[in-house]
């Protein structure tokens, strides 16, 4: 992908339209993860902390293979391992390389308050920029996926960058890289749909796991990270996987009609007492002594 | 409360035309309780809007307004219980306040003839009072939510959006009481500010607008509301 494609699109917090937001967009990034050849080796996890420079951390074993109960500050990737039980009674684990999604419809860009902390690429890539971050974790509540992560020391949130810097200069995402079993893809999202589609098609014919399909949730206008699960119809089993989502409703009111309502309310205070000043004035002191006790 | 207010009046402050309506300590516990709040006011602005995220720069930069803001709230929260300590036997409802209450619309309109008299705070200051102390209340509240907002648990995630919700409700409304507050007390009954800053009071005004205190406070007798 080229230069070309870190126009920005949208900017958190900004006052007015980002510069150029209407221009026709050139190509979408994606990740396609196939959950069904995914072995669960990690070797994902270990890439992404060795590209983004962050040590191992320790791991908080939970009963299960996951390195640690979900993503933090400086694990952005993390492969969720699920027991699940099929109908006919038999046992699977299921993994799911978590991480940020990149929506189409960020909640977290719509949430933030701080001018320019999230911003949304051309290419779909949303990313954090630590420098206008304010910490004040209000892109928790806009994230359906339970995603952005606090650095207590530095106070500022961090999550997955798609490898924003490696896709700048035409390299694919670390993990990407990493995977021995090709599970993990990249591309333009039209390619990705594409070959996501052939492989959920191959499952359901070839292999008879009818259930098989594409997770590209619409609620959030579509991800820059789809998944194929063996069992579209129920994401949840995949480590919490929302079946539907969207930006909370509550951060749309929010940030939406709240605002102006707000505005208009505190604006429309001010214009009153205003009002009331130059209609009524200020009150008038009883200069008069009454020294009959204050009776008039 | 309010008798030893008016036996200290009486022997100290009772001299010539003015009386003693704030104690140096009303005085200081209010003019903190307005300092925390405006810098929550400022601050809570700038993350509220994108148009007002420059207020921001005024104490600091973002960051900085995101560390304090609920430190400062904190503080705004005790400095409103020290008040309600302070000022409680005197925000209670009487039957004067029910009287003026009915008159309400004459005291906006300036026709205080018409307006039956008050103890030491009128109704609508006691609502005020009401207003900011419920209202502080759920702001710490949902402010504890905002906080620490990634420690609630995702199974429990709607608690941020109900934190946000109460948070943007209980401060539009201290922000209506904040503007009329601020109006009446500086440009519609002059004198308050000064009484809010020196602490007298003339017994002019003393007796134009809050008549039973002034009574009380001038007769020593308390001529119970």
């Amino acid at each position: 992908m080229s230069q070309a494609t870190l126009a920005i699109r949208r900017i958190s917090g900004h006052p007015g339209p980002a510069p150029g937001e209407d221009v026709e967009r050139d190509e979408l990034v994606c990740k396609l993860v196939d959950t069904t050849t995914c072995i669960g080796c990690k070797a994902c996890e270990v890439a992404c902390l060795e590209w983004n420079g962050y040590t191992f951390t320790d791991t908080v074993f939970d009963n299960t293979y996951q390195t640690m109960p979900e993503t933090t500050w400086n694990y952005w990737n993390l492969i969720k391992f699920n027991e699940h039980e099929r109908e006919d009674g038999t046992v699977t684990l299921l993994m799911r390389k978590d991480q940020c999604m990149h929506c189409a419809d960020p909640g977290c860009l719509a949430a933030c308050p701080a001018d320019g902390a999230i911003v949304q690429y051309t290419n779909g890539i949303v990313d954090f920029q630590q420098e206008n971050c304010i910490g004040c974790g209000y892109c928790v509540s806009g994230c359906p996926f339970d995603i952005p992560k606090f650095n207590p020391e530095t106070k500022k949130m961090f999550k997955c960058t798609l490898c924003v810097d490696r896709v700048s200069e035409g390299l694919e995402p670390a993990c990407i890289k990493s995977c021995p079993t090709g599970c993990l893809h990249f591309g333009t999202k039209e390619d990705m749909k594409d070959l996501a589609e052939t492989r959920a098609k191959q499952l359901r014919e070839n292999y008879g796991i009818e259930k098989a399909g594409v997770y590209d949730p619409a609620g959030v206008n579509g991800t820059g990270v789809i998944y194929v699960l063996h069992d579209v119809t129920n994401p949840e089993a995949y480590g919490g996987l929302p079946k539907n989502p969207h930006v909370p409703w509550v951060v749309r009111f929010w940030k939406g009609p709240a605002k102006w309502i707000g505005n208009l309310a505190m604006l429309g205070g001010i214009v009153g007492v205003t009002l009331h000043y130059l209609r009524f004035g200020p009150k008038e002191v009883d200069a008069e002594k009454h020294e009959n006790g204050g009776q008039p | 409360m309010s008798t030893s207010q008016v036996s200290s009046v009486n022997t100290a402050d009772n001299t010539g035309g003015s009386i003693l309506r704030y104690t140096f300590s009303e005085r200081i516990h209010h003019w903190l309780g307005a300092l925390f709040y405006i810098y929550c006011l400022i601050t809570g602005l700038a993350f509220w809007s994108p148009y007002m995220y420059w207020l921001a720069a005024l104490v600091g930069g973002g960051p900085t307004a995101r560390f304090w803001h609920p430190w400062f709230g904190l503080a705004f929260t005790l400095s409103m219980f020290w008040m309600y300590k302070m000022w409680l036997p005197d925000l209670l409802t009487t039957d004067a306040d029910r009287r003026w209450s009915r008159a309400m619309k004459y005291y906006v309109e300036n026709e205080d003839e018409k307006v039956p008299p008050e103890g030491r705070f009128n109704y609508g200051q006691k609502l005020f009072f009401w207003l900011m102390f419920y209202g502080v209340i759920l702001l710490v509240i949902s402010g504890i939510g905002l906080w620490f907002v990634e420690s609630i648990p995702w199974s429990l995630h709607w608690l941020a959006y109900l934190a946000v919700t109460v948070h943007v409700i209980a401060a539009l409304a201290t922000i209506a009481g904040f503007i009329i507050h601020v109006y009446m007390s500086t440009a519609m009954v002059r004198g308050s500010f000064t009484a809010m800053v020196e602490g007298k009071v003339s017994t002019a005004w003393a007796r134009t607008h809050h008549r039973l205190w002034y009574e009380q406070v001038t007769k020593g007798t308390s001529s119970e509301k």
